[in-house]
Order: C-alpha cells, then sequence, then structure tokens
C-alpha cells in the first residue's frame, strides 16, 4: 500500500512530520506493507496534512490529519472516513484548475527522476536538445512567458539578449529570493517538483550558451534549501545535470546559494551583489544583467516559477501554452491566497479571473467569517484593493491600469477588522527596514514615511498631503522597487479607506 | 552551543572553513554561513582572517556581516523563536501574538530571557496557515498564544 504524506513546509508546520511517523508506527504494529512517499503539497494549506492513499479507484485524500486520527484511518483502511475527502483530483479545489507548472507538484516523489519521467518530466530538454539555440529562444518568446517574479519581462526576449551577448562564461540565476508575504509557490515548487526548476535552468543554459547555473534560495526556507540539494544530486547522478546533459555531449551544472535575510536581495541586481558575496546593495542600471551580470558576465536572472514553467512549454509547445490568458498575460498564473482565508493555497489557472473571483468563489472568503476589507495583492509592495474594485481581472496590465501590481501573484485577505492606517505605516516601517541604502528616496523616504503616517494617526490632517507627495518622490526617484513599489500599498490604503486615516483625525480631535 | 573555544582554534577552525569553500565563486556568504553554523554567531576575531584569505578589505567583511539580518556579532540563546511579522500572517493576528511573546520573555525583539531569543523573520512562506514561526529552526504554523506558552514552557521559560 502506498501513501503520501507532504514534506511541503507547510504541510509540517501543521503537523505532517508526527503523521508521517505515526503511520509507519502504525504500519508496522499491523503488519501491513506500507510505502510512504512524502511528496509536495496539492496547495490546499487548509487540509494540510493532506494524506493520500493509493488505491484501486485512484489516489485518495483524507485530511486535515492529525496523528490521533491515524489508527482509525488505518482501522477503515484507508476508506470510509470522517476525513475523506474522495479522490484527490476530484475535489473541487483540484479540478477547477488548470494545472501546467503544477503539474506533478504533490502527485510525484520530488527526488524521484522516474517518476518525474512517467509524468512528463525531460521531454521538454530532450526536446530542447534537439533544437538551435536561436529555436529556443523563439520557442520561449512565442510561448508569451513573462517574469513571474513580478516584473512581468517577456522571458524569451531577456534570454535573446543573454544569447545574443559574446562572452567565455554565462549564468542562469534562479532567484528564489521570494520574499513577499503571501507568496509560497517558489517554496512550493522546490519542495514539491525541484526538478522541474532543475529541467528549466538547464534548458535556459542549452538555449543561452550558459554552463553553470545557481539557486538563490532563501535562508528562510530551511526546506526548500534541503530539497533542492538533494534534487541536484539525484539530477546529476542521472545526468540531467553535468558534463554531458542527457548524453548530448552539452554542460550544465548548478548549485544552490543560501541568501541571509535580506528581503532587497529578492531584486535581481541585488541578488547578484549577494551571489557575488557583497553588500546585497542594489546595482544601477544599466548595465543590464544580461550583458553584465553575475562576475560582471551575461547573466539570465529568472525567477523560480518563470523557470519551472519552461519544461511544459517545450513539451506542450508554445502555442499551447500561450492559448491561456487574457491580452498579454498569456498562460497561467499559480494564485497564492492567504491571510485570514477560508481556503488558503495554491490554486493555479489561466490568467483573466476577477479578484472577487478569487477571494470569495476560490478563497470562500475570511476564515474569521468576517466580511473581506481589503486584499493586498503582489506583496509587501503592491495594492490593498477594496470590495470596489473585486471585478478587476487578474492580469499584468489589468491591475497596472488600477494603480495596482500583481507581483508575484499573491494575495493577503483582510477582514473588517483591519486598520489601513496601521498597514499603511507597515508598508514604510518594512521599507526602512529593509532598504538597502543605496538610494536616498528608499532609504530616507521610508523613515519618514513612518514620521509621517503617525502624525495622520495623532491627528494631523495636514500630514496627509506630504505622504502623498512623499510617495511621490519614492515612486519617481527610487533606484529599484522596494522604494519605488512601498507607495502602492499606501497610497492604496490612503485612497481606498480614507476613513480608516480620518477617523483617527476626528478622534484627535475630540 | 559549543563550549567556549579557545582563540586559536577559532581561527584555526576559520581557516578551515575559507579553504574548503575558497573554490566557489563568490565565497564570501557560504564561508559566513559555515562560520556562524560552527560557533553559533560570527566572531569578530575571525573578520581579519576570511578578508586576509579572500584578499579583500576588513571594511568589506564588516560591511557584509552587518548588512544581513542573519549574521550574529553575538551568540543567541539556547532556542531561537522566529515569529513571522509580515502580511499574510498580520491579517491572522501576528502582532498581538509578538506582544504576547514579547510580554512573556519580558523582552523586545532581538532580546534573550531564559535561553531564548525572541527574533521578527518577515514571511516563511507559510502565508495560508499564520501565524507562524520558526522554532530552532522546525516550521510552526497557526501559532496562536496557547501553543506559544507550550513551546517555551517546553524551554523552560
Amino acid at each position: 500500500m502506498k501513501i503520501y504524506v507532504p514534506r511541503d513546509a507547510a504541510a509540517k508546520a501543521l503537523g505532517a512530520d508526527a503523521v508521517a511517523a505515526e503511520i509507519t508506527e502504525q504500519a508496522k504494529s499491523r503488519g501491513i506493507d506500507v510505502t510512504l512517499v512524502r511528496n509536495g503539497s496539492r496547495g490546499m494549506v487548509w487540509l494540510e496534512p493532506l494524506v493520500e492513499a493509493e488505491t484501486p479507484a485512484g489516489r485518495m485524500a483524507f485530511g486535515p490529519v492529525t496523528v490521533a486520527d491515524v489508527a482509525a484511518l488505518f482501522d477503515a483502511g484507508f476508506g470510509a472516513h470522517p476525513l475523506a475527502l474522495g479522490e484527490t483530483d476530484k475535489i473541487d479545489w483540484m479540478a477547477r484548475q488548470t494545472r501546467l507548472t503544477f503539474a506533478r507538484c504533490g502527485v510525484i516523489d520530488p527526488l524521484s527522476v522516474a517518476d518525474y519521467e512517467a509524468h512528463g518530466g525531460l521531454a521538454g530538454l530532450r526536446r530542447a536538445l534537439s533544437m538551435t539555440s536561436a529555436e529556443i529562444v523563439k520557442e520561449t518568446t512565442d510561448s508569451g512567458l513573462r517574469g513571474r517574479g513580478g516584473a512581468g519581462f517577456p522571458t524569451g526576449i531577456k534570454w535573446k539578449t543573454v544569447a545574443d551577448a559574446k562572452a567565455d562564461q554565462k549564468y542562469i540565476v534562479c532567484n528564489a529570493d521570494e520574499g513577499d508575504s503571501a507568496t509560497f509557490a517558489d517554496r512550493m515548487i522546490m519542495e514539491g517538483d525541484p526538478l522541474t526548476l532543475i529541467e528549466g535552468m538547464a534548458i535556459a543554459g542549452i538555449g543561452v550558451g550558459a554552463t553553470k547555473g545557481y539557486v538563490y534560495i532563501r535562508s528562510e526556507y530551511p526546506d526548500a534549501i534541503e530539497v533542492m540539494q538533494a534534487a541536484i544530486g539525484v539530477a546529476r547522478e542521472a545526468a540531467v545535470l553535468g558534463t554531458s546533459v542527457l548524453g548530448s555531449g552539452r554542460a550544465f551544472d548548478m548549485e544552490v546559494r543560501v541568501g541571509a535575510g535580506a528581503y532587497v536581495c529578492g531584486e535581481e541586481t541585488s541578488l547578484l551583489n549577494s551571489l557575488e558575496g557583497k553588500r546585497g546593495v542594489v546595482r544601477a542600471k544599466p548595465p543590464l544583467p544580461a550583458l553584465e551580470g553575475f562576475l560582471g558576465k551575461p547573466t539570465v536572472v529568472n525567477n523560480v516559477i518563470s523557470l519551472a514553467t519552461v519544461p511544459v512549454i517545450f513539451e506542450k509547445g508554445a502555442a499551447f501554452y500561450k492559448d491561456f490568458g487574457l491580452g498579454r498575460s498569456r498562460g497561467t498564473i499559480p494564485l497564492q491566497i492567504a491571510g485570514n482565508v477560508k481556503h488558503g493555497g495554491l490554486f493555479e489557472c489561466a490568467f483573466g479571473q476577477t479578484l472577487g473571483e478569487i477571494v470569495d468563489g476560490i478563497g470562500g472568503g475570511t476564515a474569521s467569517g468576517r466580511p473581506v476589507k481589503a486584499v493586498q495583492v503582489g506583496g509587501p509592495l503592491g495594492a490593498y484593493f477594496p470590495r470596489a474594485l473585486f471585478d478587476t481581472p487578474f492580469g499584468y496590465e489589468e491591475f497596472a491600469g488600477k494603480d495596482g501590481l500583481i507581483g508575484h501573484a499573491g494575495l493577503t485577505v483582510f477582514d473588517d477588522s483591519a486598520d489601513m492606517l496601521k498597514q499603511a505605516r507597515f508598508a514604510m516601517e518594512f521599507c526602512a527596514i529593509e532598504s538597502c541604502g543605496k538610494c536616498t528616496p528608499c532609504r530616507i523616504g521610508a523613515v519618514r514615511g513612518v514620521e509621517t503616517v503617525d502624525r495622520i494617526a495623532r491627528g494631523d490632517a495636514d500630514a496627509i498631503p506630504i505622504l502623498t507627495d512623499l510617495c511621490n518622490t519614492m515612486k519617481m526617484g527610487s533606484l529599484c522597487a522596494l522604494g519605488g513599489f512601498t507607495p502602492y500599498p499606501v497610497m492604496s490604503a490612503l485612497t481606498h479607506f480614507p476613513d480608516d486615516f480620518r477617523v483617527a483625525h476626528q478622534e484627535a480631535a475630540e | 552551543m559549543a563550549p567556549a573555544l579557545s582563540a586559536e582554534a577559532v581561527l584555526n577552525r576559520t581557516d578551515d572553513i575559507v579553504t574548503e569553500q575558497a573554490g566557489l565563486e563568490g565565497p564570501l556568504l557560504p564561508i559566513l554561513h559555515a562560520v556562524q553554523a560552527a560557533f553559533g554567531y560570527v566572531p569578530q576575531e575571525t573578520l581579519p582572517l576570511i578578508a586576509d584569505r579572500l584578499n579583500i578589505s576588513r571594511a568589506e567583511v564588516h560591511g557584509v556581516v552587518s548588512f544581513y539580518h542573519d549574521f550574529r556579532e553575538a551568540p543567541a540563546g539556547k532556542h531561537v523563536v522566529k515569529l513571522c511579522r509580515a502580511e499574510a500572517c498580520q491579517a491572522q493576528g501576528a502582532d498581538a501574538l509578538a506582544d504576547h511573546a514579547k510580554a512573556r520573555l519580558g523582552v523586545d525583539f532581538h532580546g534573550t530571557a531564559k535561553d531564548v531569543t525572541l527574533e521578527p523573520v518577515f514571511c516563511l512562506g507559510l502565508c495560508a496557515c499564520g501565524p507562524a514561526a520558526l522554532v530552532d529552526g522546525r516550521v510552526v504554523g497557526r501559532l496562536d498564544a496557547a501553543r506559544l506558552d507550550e513551546i517555551l514552557a517546553g524551554f523552560g521559560a
């Protein structure tokens, strides 16, 4: 009997390791032969730890399982049980998704190349190895894939710049410094299907002529670091990495590098400095990293999800991928629904669902049962959206048109107990703590921002235009998105929730 | 943490670490992580040696150590509790939980009391099961005051 218990950090945080140990213990004491697979998460975090049993009728899900439930699950032969959810793929949340990037996540053993191949893995890399560099770059461009880290820059165009650059050494750098609150797609794919990231990096390397890759993972992700390191070992044994990728005679190898707790290192030029062993300060652009990146060499810097999506594009073709989506947002996006939400987790679907469909329809509203007040989309640098904007379709341009951004597609739901002035203050405080210090609008502006929000909180309405002006300066004058986008949460809070800024004023006046 | 090492032992161990990592491209962060793993913090006296071996200035090494939140200039307590302060956890009551932890331990963030060091962390990627924490390197989700008290009591704090 094969039983799956996720090794995903969210599942572990909710007790998956203890459940796995109890399953092994119960199997042993009952004399049942159980093969325990530590898979990735299916993304239904409210059901974690989600235990699956392989049966002739398919994979059956049970959750959320506690240690105390395990004996009863064995008694029931992993059949009828109050925690039974039926066939995993038929659970409404799963059935409604279009899983391309996350097709294997939670399904396979993350560290089994055989399992990976049996589910379509390596087909993309094999196809890429039969193509010329120009064809690989064109296929990526044709897919319409845009940087999933948040900036939304067309991946194929970035690759073309690196491919056309002449250099003795080029690099593929994967940005796995997923520091935005409400985002965990990178973590989930690294823990649940790390080989797809490795395959995507290998395709990128073959495509642009880079033989070396780095995955820069934040230190806050100890589980992802462990799985990625193990997966690289497994991939080397299977010759997916090495001096002759899949026997092609072409070399590509990679290693994991661990960050050290600096949010700004998620910005690509800071990340490159950090990778070189320097302070993670932002570099001015130009030169573009594509021309002068890691150690001054041409470097592709892509987000985890961008690279992890490359294999399915090469397996099924650019046209297949491009068919999903709306406008200039092509393909699918792994939404990460978090915060005060009933059904939180990862939901991959084509672009184009409205914010309301995502928060109310998929997320099921708040966990507290109170009304949704605001949804922050795109992490700490993303705008707070009120219910009035719930008709905004999920797409890069669509959110930009509403003075917001989709970022890495994380959504944090807040109920009506949220104080938006406090959230605006936090955005400035976070920027002050995490600023790299290179540019003045960010370094000093964020400190002044906290002080100015505090003035508003004390009832000084004259500080409101000052805050607006400061935000404008930060937006226009900062070198990178940290100082440049901190105004999004601040200004959206001020614009959409003026009462939270006025109430304080009135209270003080009374 | 290991018993206090002699100054010479610290430098010898650091020298070995630099030798192990020196072949990497951009070796300073891996070296500092390894030094901190060995001693629990990055001792000041190791900086001149690291600088010398990498042929960079002491100021550069100091600049890197002080830039990153992870690197400690003094040992932490026996146990480290990192509470997530980011927005998704805030939406689930992380601020109140942090206040509870501070009150119980009688310290602010970055403080140590009863062998427990309390630190803030900005996102553990456990945003759909907040408030989240990292307790001695292990992830904990849906943390509340009662569970936190249990964990701290287990540490004798």
